[in-house]
């Protein structure tokens, strides 16, 4: 499956994800916190420079993704102008698209494996109250495999509508879908239970 | 123990997967996904807890970077987004759709977990959806409901949608949904 990591590697890849997680929520109290306008042009314009460093392929992957955000920064630049209060529209709009963009650099930048270290870290306190982490990482991985494997049967489902009708499948495929998704839970949870299940033998 | 979680990884495989299916329109232009009814139907087919905990898994794979939302989103920014609201009140939805379908036994399968999904996919979604769109834009609650209104009846006949599929599944694999199981199984 495609993730979300950076087409190419950077400076970046190399901090720690502790730090950068944490960098990131610092900025993204700050960027609530502040109201002026120049600061918001400002933390917009060294976003986009930070995007800009690792040079033009990385740059345009960062900036397509942050497309999405387009609808909801023209209805709130459109709402304000009429509103004839276009500063505050432009701190709303501005605040919404850094915040986005810091986080999606810390997810282009930061490998699973090293974010789930820091989920491990994390989990420590509440592993200690009781949470089986252990688990948590199980169904992680489950997730992560099972959804390509059931992407294929959903493509296999909607191929044999097409060879029968001519309407689209839309959502009758999702009874069958579901029902293949609760037959695999139960063979993986067999499968689960014959390799020792999630107790494990590392129980204190 | 490893029962519960294969159920709840796969539902969270559901929910990804139902992202993957086109978007259809409704009749005014409104894009709607599969995705929510999948959200849907975890709290109904998997009950409260299980719901909410297959909700929660999608949510933090998708935190760690994986591009499960609809149209292929993914990673830290969706948390901090106008939309981030509904992500988080999805939890809530899965939650209470299942605590509606496990406690009222009394009436046929497919109308409960119809009406419990539009309280729960509805009423609840919106309420966490409103308010975090309100303080992202920085907007009234009342501003960010006009914003998100067009959005409802799609999610309507999702809700009615859930419960026919609910009750089918029911047919199909009895066994299968958690949330009307015997009680003692939690």
């Amino acid at each position: 499956m495609i993730s979300l990591t950076s087409p190419v590697r950077t400076r970046a890849h190399d901090a720690p994800a502790g730090a950068k997680l944490a960098l990131l929520a610092g900025a993204t109290v700050v960027l609530a916190a502040t109201d002026a306008l120049s600061f918001h042009i400002a933390a917009l314009g060294g976003t986009l420079l930070l995007y800009a460093l690792p040079g033009r392929v990385f740059f345009k992957a960062g900036v397509s993704r942050l497309r999405i955000l387009w609808p909801f920064v023209a209805i709130v630049l459109l709402w304000h102008v009429v509103l004839r209060d276009t500063e505050a529209g432009l701190v709303i709009a501005l605040r919404m698209v850094t915040a986005v963009g810091l986080a999606n650099l810390v997810t282009m930048t930061t490998r699973l494996t090293d974010i789930m270290a820091v989920l491990r870290w994390l989990g420590t306190p509440f592993a200690r109250l009781g949470l089986n982490m252990n688990a948590v990482e199980i169904g992680i991985g489950l997730l992560i495999r099972m959804v390509p494997v059931l992407r294929e049967k959903g493509d296999r489902l909607t191929e044999s509508w097409r060879a029968r009708a001519r309407r689209r499948a839309g959502w009758r495929l999702v009874l069958p879908l579901t029902v293949l998704a609760l037959d695999d839970a139960d063979k993986v949870s067999e499968a689960l239970r014959a390799r020792g299940g999630l107790s494990g033998n590392e129980k204190e | 123990m490893e029962r519960n979680l294969a159920h709840i990884a796969l539902f969270a495989a559901v929910i990804a997967v139902l992202g993957l299916l086109p978007k259809l329109s409704l009749g005014f232009g409104v894009p709607i996904t599969a995705q929510s009814m999948g959200v849907m139907l975890a709290g109904a087919v998997l009950g409260s807890k299980r719901g909410a905990l297959a909700v929660l898994l999608f949510l933090l794979v998708t935190a760690l970077g994986l591009p499960l939302l609809a149209g292929g989103r993914g990673g830290l920014g969706v948390f901090v987004g106008p939309t981030a609201g509904f992500l988080v009140g999805w939890v809530a939805a899965a939650f209470v759709t299942g605590l509606i379908v496990e406690q009222w036994r009394s009436a046929p399968l497919a109308i409960v977990a119809g009406l419990a999904s539009v309280i729960g996919g509805i009423v609840v979604l919106y309420g966490f959806g409103i308010v975090g769109m309100a303080l992202v834009l920085d907007k009234t609650l009342i501003e960010a409901t006009a914003l998100v209104a067009a959005f409802i009846p799609g999610d309507f006949a999702k809700a009615i949608i859930t419960g026919l599929l609910t009750a089918a599944l029911h047919r199909a694999r009895p066994a299968s949904i958690l949330s009307r199981q015997a009680r003692a199984s939690a």
